[in-house]
């Protein structure tokens, strides 16, 4: 123990002798450590993101497309094309055991306008089963209801930002709201969001009947999407499997064609979610990896001129009784030295910049603390690694041989 | 009582490129414990050939060396590290002080390595001990740069000394030292070795060999002469006679 410490202190003083060339030879570890830690704290944090949003969607959920999706999930038809009727929608809440509400979907974006304000924004046509459905409750005034869906009235759900944009300072509910120049009233308005992983403002948005938003501003007949819930998760894959046979059925859909709809559950649509996080951790193992034999040859490098740098230092520690193992002992000491204060710089300089980027960018930063630990032991493991050659050779010198080296 | 040095035949051929040098050629010589023996001869005899084997620094080509009657030869590499650390002392021709570290850390240097360890307080008192056997004490925390030629081979002797070794081997102690301060260095010598170390010293100096017991002359990496001193310096006598002729000339106060 008392033998580690002098070699420790020995291998601190050498390292000291030549700060700069210690600093430079550390750089890389800290490089390759921090990033690392900052990119696993940053996707890290943005995983569980996605999942809590994904999850406050609501439960049980099962969502249908017009158009179908290749594989990578990128969507071919959006809506233009619309493959979904509103009596595929009321088939699915007839037909689908499981099945317990659906609300069929349109979109649109355009300007609505209240007196003299006026707003960019997105208009979305739902069912009055909605609010409930994807646990998004009405904090002022009310929903609008299954009459209103059906004599496709005029009333309106607003998010907190249309209500601060166009009616700051006043109470909302009755007031007129001009969608794409129809008149609305609006009759509520929802509870407050705030920004989606993706940085989009959730709260953005004027939801109204989507009877009235098909006839009154889009003049469209075809749904863009139906939202479905099933009654409990187990439900989920068999609603899935009936409404695609039934979708099939309806659609005329001869065998071995492809859907031209979409059937996701809220499941799949987490998995697909995080599986890109997943080849970004990947890809993220492969720099650090990286970057770390870069590190690391860095320190071999540097070893190897110390050694050479310190011959005679070498022959005279011998010639006094240090044996082989002891010198090994000491540059291996040194190499993991330098190796694990830049692994610690590069923790502390990864778990920085991730605060940073917390705090500029609003976005949650999440580090376990095994990756921590991790990144220590690796970084230790790499001073080993990499110092061992020159080490080895230092203890293998001659002694006469160091202490007539010029 | 074993001899402490056993020399048989011993030989030093250095292959460099073309030409074999044969720096020591059969030499026989056998030193018994409490001797104080002068390696003298010309520039390129051999004789600090002789002490690196002698010091298990180095291994000769040919012939026998046993110290305090173990065959070096059969040693491996740790087993003649710690011949060096606990059984020799050896002061180099250039001091070899590792620069940068104060003369107490240079002195506490083999202490580091011994087996088993030795605690860091117990290393402090000894290496201080160790200096101030040579008289340098008040000098512990100066770097080798600090010190001047002659403070720097006392520091190299105390580092010799400070694991207490039979055996102390010296290659030119007073190489590049005025006189009075050689005198000084044979001084210590002289009482190390009325304590009972026995000594080795290579010096090219006539009149500071007549500080030792016994003169072995070099040439061409064989020895010609070996013989006792006759009429023995001693060290103290000589640097009070030094003092009072610089007296004379005042040159000190
Ligand atoms: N490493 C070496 N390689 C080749 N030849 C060497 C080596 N070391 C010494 N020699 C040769 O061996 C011979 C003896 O050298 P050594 O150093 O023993 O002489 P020395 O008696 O100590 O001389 P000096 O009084 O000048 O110190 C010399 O001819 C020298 O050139
Ligand atoms: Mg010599």
């Amino acid at each position: 123990m008392r033998r580690i410490l002098a070699t420790l202190k020995i291998a601190l003083r050498a390292l000291r002798r030549n700060k700069m060339r210690t600093v430079l030879t550390m750089l890389g570890m800290i490089i390759g450590v921090g990033a690392v830690i900052a990119m696993v704290g940053i996707g890290n944090g943005a995983k569980s993101q996605i999942e809590a949003q994904i999850a406050s969607f609501g439960e049980n959920l099962i969502l249908v497309w017009t158009g179908s999706m290749t594989r990578g999930g990128v969507h071919t038809g959006w809506g233009s094309a619309g493959t979904l009727s509103v009596e595929d929608a009321e088939a699915i809440q007839r037909e689908v055991p499981g099945v317990v509400v659906i609300s069929p979907e349109v979109r649109t974006s355009g300007q609505v306008a209240a007196g003299n304000e006026n707003w960019f924004t997105q208009i979305v046509g739902e069912g009055s089963d909605y609010f409930t459905m994807r646990q998004w409750p009405v904090v002022q005034g009310g929903g609008f209801s299954e009459q209103d869906v059906r004599a496709a009235n005029k009333v309106a759900v607003v998010g907190k930002t249309i209500v601060d944009q166009l009616f700051p300072g006043e109470d909302p509910i009755g007031q007129i709201l001009r969608v794409k120049s129809a008149p609305f009233v609006v009759v509520g308005v929802l509870r407050p969001k705030g920004l989606s992983v993706q940085g989009q403002d959730q709260d953005d948005i004027v939801l109204v009947p989507y009877t009235s938003a098909m006839k009154r501003l889009l003049g469209v007949t075809m749904l863009r999407s139906i939202n479905v819930q099933a009654s409990s998760p187990r439900m989920l894959n068999p609603a899935q499997a009936q409404i695609i046979s039934l979708l099939r059925q309806r659609h005329h859909i001869t065998p071995g064609k492809d859907d031209d709809f979409t059937v996701r559950t809220q499941q799949e649509i987490a998995d697909a979610a995080t599986e890109q996080s997943k080849t970004m951790s990947w890809l993220l193992a492969g720099i650090a990896c990286v970057s770390l034999v870069v590190g690391g040859i860095g320190i071999m490098n540097i070893m190897l001129v110390s050694v050479t740098e310190r011959t005679r230092e070498i022959g005279i520690r011998m010639a006094v009784g240090a044996r082989g193992g002891d010198i090994l002992l000491q540059f291996l000491t040194e190499a993991v030295t330098l190796s694990m204060i830049g692994g610690i710089i590069g923790i502390l300089a990864g778990l920085g910049t991730s605060k940073v980027i917390e705090i500029l960018k609003h976005w949650p930063v999440m580090t376990p603390a095994l990756w921590i630990v991790i990144a220590f032991l690796v970084s230790a493991a790499v001073g080993v690694f990499f110092g061992f050659y020159p080490a080895r050779k230092a203890s293998k010198l001659d002694p006469i041989d160091a202490l007539r080296y010029e | 009582m074993n001899a402490v040095i056993k020399l048989e035949n011993v030989q030093k051929v250095y292959h460099t490129g073309e030409v074999d040098v044969h720096a020591v050629r059969g030499v026989s010589l056998q030193i018994e414990p409490g001797e104080f023996v002068a390696v003298m001869g010309a520039s390129g005899s051999g004789k600090s050939t002789l002490m690196n084997l002698i010091g298990c620094l180095d291994r000769s080509t040919e012939g026998s060396y046993l110290l305090d009657g173990t065959d070096v030869s059969k040693l491996n590499r740790d087993e003649l590290a710690d011949i060096r650390n606990q059984k020799i002392g050896f002061v180099f021709q250039g001091f070899n002080l590792l620069s940068r570290t104060s003369a107490l850390e240079n002195v506490e240097l083999p202490l580091l390595y011994s087996h088993p360890p030795i605690h860091g307080r117990e290393q402090r008192e000894r290496a201080l001990g160790a200096l101030d056997i040579v008289g340098l004490t008040d000098r512990a925390y100066h770097h080798p740069n600090q010190l001047s030629g002659g403070q720097q081979q006392r520091v190299a002797i105390a580092r010799a000394l400070v694991n207490r070794p039979a055996l102390l081997l010296a290659d030119e102690p007073t190489g590049n030292l005025d006189s009075q301060t050689s005198i000084e260095i044979m001084g210590v010598f002289q009482k190390l070795n009325q304590d009972g170390i026995t000594l080795v010293m290579v010096t090219h100096e006539l009149d500071i060999a007549q500080y030792t017991r016994r003169t072995v002359v070099m040439r061409d990496g064989r020895i010609v002469t070996d013989a006792l001193v006759g009429k023995r310096l001693k060290a103290e006598t000589e640097l009070q006679r030094l003092r009072e002729a610089q007296q004379a000339v005042q040159l000190a106060p």
